[in-house]
């Protein structure tokens, strides 16, 4: 066990760190939460600035030292999130990466990590969602084409996504699970239609998207014809394992700024409040561990495919970030009814973590299942 | 950064897993239950030729010359094996109280929070337990007294504490999944339920989170890393062995099922050392000053 960055990993850290405090001041001001268009411009204009200084693709190295480490420093400095750029970098982008051919990454990879292009996620249905291969969206082939019709709910940046990576039903006759196959289609092919749903939060981060008859060619199937569902497990695991590692950071500052305010506010003499701010510390700093373990687990066992283990992770996770900001509106008393404080909107967005990519009770039945061995049945 | 135990330390892990497997079983443990007060001094000694307690001590002074993370997996697997006595404190003594390195004197402590644990069954008991007044303790295997609370806790008994629990909560976790797994109900196995799997779903998820908070605090052996994986491990140790008697129905509150055991050594460790309290606060204190830090950083 060793915690301590290699001589190499050293170097990399202190060279992010000096480039990070020489490239955040010079960024231009964050645009509002609900300015769609300037989000998605700002967000890709970061990940073209990481670009240019060789860091784009530090998501997919190899090395999970180096990779923590560039979610550790970027967020600890205050650098943007990745933002629009989540599915592209996060999710679909490792996957055509490990599943993809040759021509297909050489195709979607690049623009990805240059910042010039957004992807979105077209997996849930409105009756698909925590039974995902009831997905009833269907494909038939017409020549070098799948023709696709049927209906996609919850895709956050549908909006502004040039792609969406899609689970389509291919062959209705087989088991739930196969006659699935994952698709790259362009968000502006005819007969693609989105509207915007509005979230609790009264903002619109996600949409419905509608497909009549949407041609995609099938060279922008990623895996075999009925072979989906496979393709999507990977996929899966990336997202439930490593995609909200750099979330655990910034929950961490978040903390910190917490009990500043708490102090400022002459709320310090308080043993409760302060105590339940101390087992927060506690919570978030395992859960950063628990980062760094499920990452060296997967590097040793599947070669960087993270395992179940993010089931663990997102469980444990989700439920933290609800409580970080419980607290925080206890230390915000009446401000914590004001939608003009960040933390509020925060609050309200942490609402979607124990439901969002798998809600807890899928993922405690997956923990049951594949990593207790409990038998199958509800 | 390579966080996993080595190939060694796996083979430590495995090598005192095999030896309590063999010396202290099910029914040793029970047999333990029906003569509570009493040490197995045999056992004692093949725990100190085994290395368990000179672990930490350097080589040159007969000790086996390993690190606080070697004895995280140790001490962890004592607690999965509930294995009795004053583990903690006889380690603590090795090289500093002869015979106590090679498990031929058996050393209890007061810690900091003013617990003693086997202060009549050990052979010396460092510091001042003038005054040490008998709890009927409420874990057949750990008798105890208490004195007034002596001064600061000491971050390896902390620790080490934790590891335990995290063996203890590991141990709860399976026997709940063990039971699930054979016990039927309504024609299936009680597993099956997602109610009794979900229970067994969050055990799995605290312990987890708890190995992956031990593990750190071993390898750093920073004060609030330490106090974090004590909060985290208490939790896995108490809940755990709760919901797995939850799991276990009727049978789990009877005294003939080892779930009480596990429960009531959770609750004895998470008085030790200064309690979880004395650990929320350090981890408070913890969190102005890297606020602070980052502050002076920025001017």
């Amino acid at each position: 066990m060793d915690l301590s960055d290699s001589p190499e990993d050293a170097e990399f850290r202190a060279r992010l760190r000096e480039w990070l405090a020489k490239t955040l001041p010079a960024l231009p001001p964050k645009p509002s939460p609900d300015d769609w268009p300037g989000r998605r411009a700002y967000d890709l204009g970061w990940q073209r600035t990481l670009y240019d200084a060789g860091y784009a693709d530090v998501h997919w190295q190899a090395s999970p030292g180096v990779r923590l480490i560039f979610l550790e420093e970027t967020e600890r400095a205050g650098a943007p999130y990745v933002g629009a750029g989540f599915v592209g970098l996060l999710h679909a982008g490792p996957t055509i990466a490990a599943e993809g051919t040759a021509e297909q990454r050489a195709r979607w990879l690049p623009p990805v990590l240059r910042g010039e292009e957004v992807w979105c996620q077209g997996f849930s249905e409105p009756g698909a969602g925590s039974d995902l291969a009831a997905l009833r969206t269907r494909a038939w082939r017409d020549g070098d084409h799948y023709v696709v019709s049927g209906s996609k709910i919850w895709t956050s940046h549908a909006e502004v996504a040039d792609w969406c990576e899609l689970l389509v039903r291919t062959d209705p006759r087989a088991p739930k699970h196969e006659g699935i196959t994952w698709l790259a289609m362009r968000m502006d092919a005819p007969g693609v239609t989105v509207r915007p749903l509005r979230t609790l939060a009264g903002s619109t981060e996600f949409a419905e998207v509608f497909l009549d008859e949407v041609r995609v060619p099938v060279g922008n199937r990623v895996g075999a014809e009925n072979d989906g569902w496979r393709v999507t497990m990977v996929t899966l695991s990336f997202e439930r394992g490593t995609a909200f590692v750099g979330e655990v950071v910034a929950c961490r500052r978040v903390l910190g700024e917490l009990a500043a305010r708490a102090r400022r506010d002459g709320r310090w003499g308080d043993p409760a409040l302060r105590r339940r701010l101390g087992r927060l510390n506690a919570e978030f700093r395992a859960l950063w561990r628990l980062t760094q373990w499920n990452v060296s687990e997967a590097q040793a066992a599947r070669g960087g495919v993270p395992g179940v283990g993010g089931s663990v992770f997102k469980l444990r996770y989700s439920q933290a970030r609800q409580d970080l900001y419980d607290a925080a509106a206890e230390v915000l008393g009446d401000t914590a009814l004001d939608l003009g404080h960040p933390w509020v909107r925060d609050r309200l967005s942490s609402l979607s973590y124990t439901i969002a990519a798998g809600t807890s009770q899928i993922q405690r039945d997956i923990v049951a299942e594949r990593i207790l061995g409990l038998p199958k049945g509800r | 950064m390579r966080f996993r135990p080595t190939d060694d330390q796996r083979a430590l892990r495995e090598g005192v897993r095999a030896l309590l497997g063999r010396r202290f079983d099910r029914e040793a443990l029970r047999a333990a239950v029906d003569r509570p007060g009493r040490l197995d001094r045999a056992l004692w000694r093949e725990l100190g030729a085994a290395g368990f307690f000179a672990l930490r001590l350097p080589e040159a002074d007969g000790g086996v010359g390993l690190g606080l993370p070697e004895a995280a997996l140790v001490f962890e697997e004592a607690g999965r094996a509930l294995l009795p006595g004053p583990l903690l404190a006889t380690h603590l003594a090795a090289g500093e109280v002869p015979g106590a390195a090679e498990g031929e004197t058996v050393v209890a402590a007061v810690d900091g929070g003013g617990l003693v644990e086997w202060l009549a069954g050990a052979d010396v008991v460092r510091g001042d337990a003038a005054g040490a007044v008998p709890l009927d303790s409420v874990d057949p295997l750990t008798p105890l007294h208490t004195v007034p609370a002596r001064g600061a806790a000491d971050p390896v008994a902390i620790l080490l504490t934790a590891a335990e629990q995290l063996g203890t909560a590991t141990r709860a976790c399976e026997l709940a999944v063990q039971h699930a797994r054979a016990r039927e109900q309504f024609g299936r196995p009680v597993g099956a339920f997602q109610a009794i799997k979900h229970l067994c779903a969050e055990a799995l998820v605290r312990v987890e989170t708890a190995r992956a908070a031990v593990y750190a605090a071993a390898v750093t052996g920073d004060p609030a890393d330490i106090a974090a994986a004590r909060l985290l491990a208490d939790e896995a140790a108490v809940r755990g062995a709760r919901d797995c008697l939850q799991v276990h129905g009727g049978m789990g509150f009877t005294w003939e099922a080892d779930v009480h055991l596990l429960l009531k050594r959770a609750w004895v460790r998470t008085r030790r050392a200064g309690g979880g309290t004395e650990s929320e606060e350090l981890l408070a204190r913890d969190l102005l000053a890297a606020t602070d830090r980052q502050g002076a950083c920025l001017r």
